[in-house]
């Protein structure tokens, strides 16, 4: 009898689970994203939400690791015929996914095909026109896109006697000189280096960073970022680091510490760390547009994004397609963009989340938080802050990167820094000009 | 008169060597082969468009700067680590050799390290050097040293090597150790008997029957640093800052996982598998015959 018990009863309560899958199958939509802790938590809300609205699709987000093992395992999975259905993936990969004309299908064909409404109009300029082609055509969704800001300690300020946080640069060195005179570690310190002390740096100048409109009009770009500003600006840095009104400390989100730790009394990176900071800081702060020269620009352009986007690739059925461009619909309504902007500190990339976010009171109860989206929509973007489109640009990244810690080091000079750095990333876009064939 | 004895044609070896082969085939020579191929071609991330360019992958890699400073940075590591490891290791094989009570408890705690994974080891040193919240350089900068790896190459360098001879010293106890235990006592109480102290005793008679062991260890560390840091250094520094700890083993990862340039990766491991070859080829000829017993 015990027996019967333990083999049939197991076996019956198995059939009616079957029988029951088989009854509500949903076809499943793929979703390798990026996004670790907390942020997780919050796709797999997002998916979970979306997945209770229907029964015909179910959307299954999957945690792949950072950004550059997301899209490398995606590759990998596309060359051996497992892609995903939707893949995040950070902006400097925008062009090997865009040269990847036979893997990728591009969102704007996918929702017309689909017969799903798309309206390009509501999104927001400097967010979608990172992502278009030169003919306007959108090839991924906007997800989670930010700016670097520049983060303060109000109250490190006050005991160092800094009046009003610093529009320009001569004013970011006379206030980390008060700090520092006051007692502070350092003034100021950034992560994310190449991204907001080169590209944006040069975006909020209106300076380029590449020939063909930052790589947009081609792959046949030369890099310009080895330009006088841009080495004065290393040089600078460099001088300052010398008696700590800067201090280096790390190529991504590492330096955070140094900031929340109050050593440093202002900290340069993406808006995107609003949750984080909020967690440890344990001072009021506040964050700003950043920093620019006066004697280049009158006032500033307006900043780049960061961030990622999601990218369908192809090779997967009709139906399933259509699963997920009412995804797509869903992770982009006002409701699903305001929520997730307001809990991450990332920008909403559609006008009406915005003003949503406005009508619910986000920005009074929280001011500054809309300091991304104001920086990105400063000024209509020009062809040298639209963005940057260049290949291979993961590695140039790192290649920028290195260049800058040796300056920081003292190894190289401000210029010479540079000149190399402009110098190797143009060896490795000509090798994506010829690995493309374009 | 000697009779020559003639098997008959039998397919039992045949059958009995065929498992091992095909594993060979399959996890070495076709992945060999694929990554030799792969070596040859200019290629896109997403393999959709491919030029065979025959060797100008290995052209361009010695072209390239970085590639010649990541060589000689290299054999540096791997040097460092090989030395600080053995050394080390041979001090405490001396020291627990002559323990007489508790050995057994020593022998085991010194073990312990080989059995934490690379990047659980990188982990840990990091944490305790990070320049904001690490503890020993808390204690660096009371005596007024300023640690940075996060800036300073040498430090990085240094932190490295560091965590990589502090895993590995474990191993190389182990054999060390045996290799002490393995020494006839005879030899040791004649000479001490002849009027030799403990020094001139390690120097001339233990140390040099030693020898075999430490060429055999002396081999396998540089193997070690060679290839199986990569999650220390992963870990730790990500071959930053500026390149300094950015070894070649970790250049394949970057160039090919990160940068996505297969061609380029794949050249890279060739020429990092002909070096295995040359290692393992040094070891057999020598560590068999040279090496005096």
């Amino acid at each position: 009898m015990s027996i019967f018990k333990k083999l049939f009863v197991p076996a019956v309560l198995a059939a009616v689970a079957g029988g029951a899958g088989l009854a509500s199958a949903a076809t499943e939509v793929q979703w390798w994203h990026a996004m670790g802790g907390t942020n997780g938590e919050r796709v797999n809300k997002i998916a979970a939400d979306f997945n209770a609205t229907q029964s015909e699709y179910k959307v299954v987000p999957t945690f792949k690791g950072n950004y550059t093992e997301t899209m490398t395992a995606a590759i990998a999975a596309f060359r051996a015929k497992k892609q995903p259905h939707i893949v995040q993936v950070f902006e400097v990969g925008t062009a090997t996914m865009m040269a990847a004309k036979g893997a990728v299908y591009p969102v704007e064909e996918m929702m017309k095909d689909a017969g799903e409404p798309f309206d390009k109009s509501q999104y927001l300029p400097a967010v979608i026109s990172y992502y278009q082609t030169s003919d306007g055509e959108l090839l991924s969704m906007p997800f989670n896109s930010s700016t670097p800001v520049l983060w303060y300690n109000a109250d490190a300020f006050k005991k160092a006697g800094v009046a009003s946080v610093p529009k320009t640069w001569p004013e970011m060195k006379a206030a980390s000189e008060k700090l520092v005179a006051a007692g502070y570690k350092c003034g100021f310190s950034f992560g994310w280096q190449s991204w907001v002390m080169v590209e944006n740096f040069s975006a909020w100048h209106n300076l380029p960073m590449g020939t063909e409109e930052n790589g947009f009009k081609g792959t046949n770009t030369i890099f310009e970022f080895d330009n006088d500003i841009v080495k004065t600006h290393m040089t600078n840095l460099q001088d300052w680091s010398k008696n700590k009104l800067f201090v280096y400390g790390g190529r991504r989100g590492d330096s955070l510490s140094m900031f929340t730790n109050g050593e440093c009394g202002m900290w340069m990176n993406s808006s995107a760390y609003y949750g984080s900071i909020k967690k440890q800081a344990k001072f009021e702060f506040g964050q700003s547009m950043l920093p620019f020269y006066p004697n280049v620009i009158k006032s500033p352009q307006n900043s780049i994004i960061g961030g990622a986007t999601l990218w369908v690739l192809k090779g997967k059925k009709a139906d399933e397609y259509k699963g997920v461009a009412q995804f797509m619909n869903y992770l982009s309504s006002p409701e699903v963009q305001a929520w997730w902007h307001q809990e991450t500190g990332y920008v909403p990339i559609t006008t009406p989340a915005y003003e949503l976010s406005k009508k619910q009171g986000f920005y009074k109860s929280n001011p500054g938080t809309d300091t991304a989206i104001k920086q990105l929509s400063l000024n209509t973007p020009t062809p040298n802050s639209r963005g940057i489109r260049f290949g291979n640009f993961v590695q140039i990244r790192d290649v920028i990167n290195e260049e800058m810690e040796a300056i920081w080091s003292g190894d190289k000079t401000g210029a010479a820094g540079m000149d190399e750095a402009a110098k190797r990333g143009d060896v490795l876009l000509r090798k994506f000009e010829r690995a493309n064939g374009s | 008169m000697l009779k020559n004895v003639h098997f008959g044609p039998s397919v039992l070896p045949f059958l009995l060597v065929a498992p091992q082969i095909i594993v060979t085939i399959i996890f070495f020579i076709w992945p060999a082969g694929q990554a030799l191929y792969q070596s040859l071609l200019i290629q896109d991330a997403f393999g959709l468009s491919t030029e065979f360019v025959w060797l100008e992958n290995f052209v361009t890699l010695f072209d390239e700067e970085q590639y010649r400073n990541s060589f000689g940075r290299t054999i540096v590591f791997s040097s460092l680590v090989a030395f600080l490891s053995m050394s080390f290791a041979l001090i405490l094989a001396v020291l627990a050799d002559r323990v007489i009570k508790g050995s057994g408890t020593y022998r085991t705690l010194l073990i312990w390290p080989y059995a934490v994974a690379p990047v659980t080891a990188g982990a840990l040193w990091v944490f305790m050097f990070d320049p904001t919240l690490g503890i020993v350089t808390y204690g660096l900068s009371a005596m007024g040293y300023d640690w940075n790896h996060k800036l300073n190459g040498s430090e990085a360098m240094a932190l490295v090597v560091m965590a990589a001879a502090w895993k590995q010293v474990a191993y190389n106890f182990l054999f060390f150790l045996a290799g002490l235990q393995s020494i006839p006592k005879s030899l040791i109480e004649a000479a001490a008997i002849d009027g030799a102290g403990p020094v001139k005793r390690f120097r001339d008679i233990i140390f040099p029957l030693l020898s075999p062991t430490t060429f055999f260890l002396l081999v396998i560390n540089i193997v070690y640093a060679f290839f199986d840091t990569f999650g220390i250094v992963h870990v730790m520094t990500a071959g930053g800052p500026a390149g300094a700890t950015n070894i070649l083993v970790y250049k394949v990862f970057s160039d090919g996982f990160v940068g996505l340039d297969l061609g380029g990766s794949a050249a890279q491991s060739v020429i990092l598998m002909i070096i295995v070859i040359g290692l393992t080829v040094i070891q057999f000829k020598y560590v068999e015959k040279k090496v005096a017993y």
